[in-house]
């Protein structure tokens, strides 16, 4: 077994009557891929914002490591060790590739804002912070478009951005919404080797529509329907599963 | 403070409450709706005030002014809002700003030219020259009472409009979510225009209402225009409810303020507004 | 496009060129102008310092305050304050004092004013500034609407700031020690996150900024930036009323950096000479066949406003890098 990274127990989130994320609990462990699937509207990309921080939950506790980490906010979640990518690109449009993962990279070691030090000194000079930038820079495999400005680029290579400004906060959990969204075919398999290196040291959550992808990259899949999970295990049981089959799959993955 | 005391300053509150109403449901209804932050919504009320001041002087009797008033308003508001604003909905607040910021100038100097620097009276109205007498000494202003009816009348009109008539039900989707709503064929733009020209109405006819009491000056418009910002703040951004209770909350905290504890009666509006803030920072009524 | 250009950040040639030969004139004026004249570009360059410290905060973070002027004219009063009627105060400690000062209410503002976003940011930021305004405005202990006189310039025993022209220079130091000061900012740790909190302050927060304590501390540098600027006034002027802290001063600081192009400083201090120059050229325009169109001066402005709105919305700056043949925009 794993060691569980991430723990959430009976989350739930309501918009006034409606309960978008009703009772789910997952675990992520490392070196593993947990992928959540369902039909839309069946609460995946909420339950990803309770899991970060971007939506106070209205019940349930989350675990990062050893700590509660319930009711934290996004940035606190972020420092202890969780990134997350988003389903709608969430980039630095006007900023360089560089620009945008180095200014992630920054956040780790950024001087406290009343110090005046961190008024004073180059941005661009700190030894560590160019260092957890280049790296993540090459493992998103963005070396050769450092210069270019993002909002200038492809959409795939905007997801490769999104996905590098998570990898340079140096997170251990991952938490990445749709990151094959929009994408073509060659695109999406240069994101699924990604991916697959990633796992490496990373307890990943993967929200995704594209089966093929899914069934390729997951250790263990959820199925989200209507805000609840209607079964969780490997992708052969998932497979299997009846109810999932009937709610979701329809018979071409049977 | 005994208690016809307290009664005239209970109602002074409401009045001004209400008042402060009709502009700020007019502010927040372009703000909430099309987003626009509009520094010269203060003009249209000093405008209003001038118009109102001049057609009396014209025809003689305030009803007609009012009339009159809030028709040729109305025509302003959809005429500014089709060559200017319109093409500002999209654009960063700052540009908006500055852009409010320079129709201000503009229209103190449309004032200026038109109607002078001086400052005016304009008459009470005859039928509404008489007073209630609460007690032995004192009593209250009929035209005061009028003021606030004429407020309440135009508060529930909005009301309706807004809740239960089809055009509203549009400005509420419009509100909500504006692509939706055009693709559903609803014409955006032109409710828009009414909006807009509803709130420069709103504004106007506030002006030329509270006339008789306040006077027409050059500096109303300023003046007004923030306590309008701080009852939009309080009540939330586009709730019509949200303006309505910070109006009269506003009112009664200035009113009273004024008359227990002068020396920082004005500062009162602002420190309720903060702890408004601390509290809920998108006001008490946010959509 | 280089992306430090999207924002003039870095600044193009031609602009670089300007702001030399504006530094060459600024040094050469008091020789050249009459003692009048060189009064005037003081105040110039005392406006120039209050328009850079509000693009600290619009330009560069984002946020539109609506209520900048409040820690201009705090300063001022300060400065009043410490002098006694009969005698000069002395410039090295007062002046932090002012600063200092401004800065503390600058905090103190910022605190509920920065917790707000958007539109709210920016009425909030105009309802504590009037709250200022009418705290002086409506207390005879604090000059009330009189204001107050400052009979003295501050005493710099170095140096007679009594003297037009030895104010002048050292008006002009700490034009360009501002200057200096916010351009290394501008690259430093704090620059970058404030520049990327206005790109994005969402994805600033998902990636571990707590982007509350930096808002602050733009807010609070800038206020004290501007209270720089406000105690170099009251003390040039001998003078401070309300309105130094009131709406229109603060509009009219908007207007300047915008009017200049933001985000890189220059740009605000080519906006507030601009402003203040256009706005003595309209102020002092003849009469026409009976129409005072001096008096009528604002029609001019405001219709200036509107059309720079409309047609130059990156400001003085952006048409300068435009037609000064700067390769790729």
């Amino acid at each position: 077994m794993h060691e569980i990274l991430l723990s959430a127990r009976h989350l739930t989130k309501r918009f006034g009557g409606l309960a978008a994320v009703n009772d789910v609990s997952l675990d992520l462990s490392r070196d593993e891929i947990h992928a959540v699937i369902g039909p839309n509207g069946a609460g995946k990309s909420t339950l990803t914002h309770l899991l970060s921080g971007d939506l106070p939950s209205t019940s349930g506790q989350i675990q990062l490591g050893a700590q509660d980490v319930t009711g934290w906010s996004a940035d606190r979640i972020s420092h202890h060790g969780l990134g997350r990518s988003f389903q709608k690109t969430n980039i630095f449009s006007p900023l360089s590739v560089w620009e945008n993962i180095r200014l992630a990279a920054q956040s780790r070691s950024t001087p406290a804002p009343g110090n005046p030090l961190g008024w004073w000194l180059r941005a661009d000079a700190h030894a560590g912070v160019n260092q957890r930038a280049e790296r993540a820079l090459n493992l998103a495999r963005l070396s050769a478009r450092r210069d270019t400005v993002a909002g200038l680029m492809s959409h795939g290579e905007q997801r490769q951005l999104e996905i590098a400004m998570c990898l340079a906060t140096e997170p251990e959990v991952l938490l990445l919404d749709e990151p094959l969204a929009g994408m073509g075919v060659a695109e999406a398999e240069r994101m699924v080797e990604l991916l697959l290196a990633l796992k490496q040291d990373h307890a990943m959550l993967l929200v995704e529509h594209d089966m093929d992808a899914v069934f390729t990259l997951a250790d263990r899949l959820t199925v989200m329907v209507n805000g609840q999970v209607i079964a969780s295990g490997t992708p052969a049981e998932i497979r299997a599963d009846a109810n999932v089959q009937a709610a979701y799959l329809g018979e071409e993955h049977a | 403070m005994d208690l016809a005391n307290f009664l005239i300053q209970l109602l002074n509150s409401v009045q001004y409450g209400l008042l402060l109403f009709m502009l700020a449901a007019g502010l927040t209804l372009i703000f909430g709706i099309m987003g626009v932050v509009n520094l010269a919504h203060g003009s249209f009320y000093m405008l209003g005030a001038y118009l109102g001041y001049a057609l009396c002087a014209a025809w003689g009797s305030l009803t007609l002014a009012i009339a009159g008033g809030a028709a040729l308003s109305v025509l302003f508001g959809l005429l500014l809002e089709r060559l200017l604003f319109r093409h500002f909905y999209h654009r960063d607040h700052l540009d908006q700003v500055l852009l409010t910021f320079g129709l201000i100038y503009i229209f103190e100097e449309m004032r200026s030219i038109l109607w002078g620097d001086d400052v005016h009276g304009v008459p009470v109205p005859a039928a509404l020259e008489w007073s209630i007498p609460l007690t032995e000494n004192l009593s209250y202003p009929a035209y005061r009472l009028f003021m606030s009816g004429v407020c309440l009348l135009l508060a529930a009109g909005l009301y309706l409009l807004i809740s239960k008539t089809r055009l509203g039900m549009k400005i509420r989707a419009g509100a909500f979510n504006r692509d939706m709503t055009e693709s559903l064929g609803i014409n955006i733009q032109r409710i828009h225009a009414i909006v807009f020209a509803m709130g420069v109405g709103l504004a106007a006819v506030a002006g030329i209402v509270a006339a008789p009491v306040s006077s027409v000056y050059p500096n109303m418009g300023s003046q007004v225009l923030i306590m309008c910002f701080v009852v939009v703040v309080i009540g939330g951004i586009g709730s019509i409810r949200g303006a309505l209770i910070a109006a009269l909350l506003v009112g009664l905290v200035d009113t009273f303020g004024k008359v227990l504890l002068p020396q920082v009666a004005s500062m009162l509006v602002y420190v309720l507004m903060a702890l408004v803030l601390l509290w809920k920072p998108q006001g008490l009524f946010k959509q | 496009m280089s992306t430090a250009r999207a924002h003039l950040e870095v600044l193009p040639r031609s602009i670089q060129l300007v702001l030399w030969l504006g530094l060459l004139a600024l040094l050469a004026f008091p020789w050249i102008g009459s003692d009048f004249h060189a009064q005037m570009v003081s105040r110039m360059m005392i406006l120039a310092i209050f328009a850079m410290s509000l693009d600290l905060l619009q330009g560069v973070t984002g946020l539109v305050s609506l209520g900048h002027a409040a820690y201009f004219g705090l300063a001022g009063y300060l400065l009043a304050f410490m002098t006694p009627p009969g005698e000069p105060v002395s410039l090295w400690w007062t002046l932090p004092v002012a600063v200092l000062g401004a800065g503390l209410a600058a905090a103190v503002i910022g605190f509920f004013v920065v917790r707000t976003q958007g539109i709210y940011f920016i009425m909030v930021t105009m309802a504590f500034a009037q709250m200022v305004f009418y705290l002086f405005f409506d207390n005879k202990v604090l000059g009330g609407s009189d204001g107050i006189y400052i009979n003295f310039k501050p005493d710099a025993v170095l140096f007679d700031l009594e003297n037009k022209q030895v104010f002048y220079y050292f008006t002009l130091a700490c034009l360009v020690g501002v200057y200096l000061f916010l351009r290394r900012l501008l690259w430093s740790p704090l620059g970058r996150t404030l520049n990327g909190i206005r790109i994005n302050e969402h994805r600033m927060r998902a990636m571990g900024y707590s982007t509350f304590g930096y808002k602050l501390t733009a807010f609070t540098v800038a206020g004290a930036l501007a209270g720089l600027a406000g105690y170099l006034w009251g003390a040039q002027t001998g003078y401070v009323n309300p309105e130094l802290m009131g709406f229109h001063m603060s509009a009219h600081a908007i207007m300047m950096v915008i009017l200049g192009g933001m985000g890189n400083f220059a740009g605000a201090m080519v906006g507030a000479f601009c402003f203040e120059y256009l706005l003595h050229l309209f102020k002092d325009l003849p009469t026409v066949g009976g129409f005072q169109m001096g008096k009528h001066w604002q029609l001019w402005m405001g219709s200036f406003i509107v059309l720079v709105v409309i047609w130059a919305p990156r400001g003085v700056l952006g048409l300068i890098q435009r037609f000064g043949g700067d390769s790729d925009a």
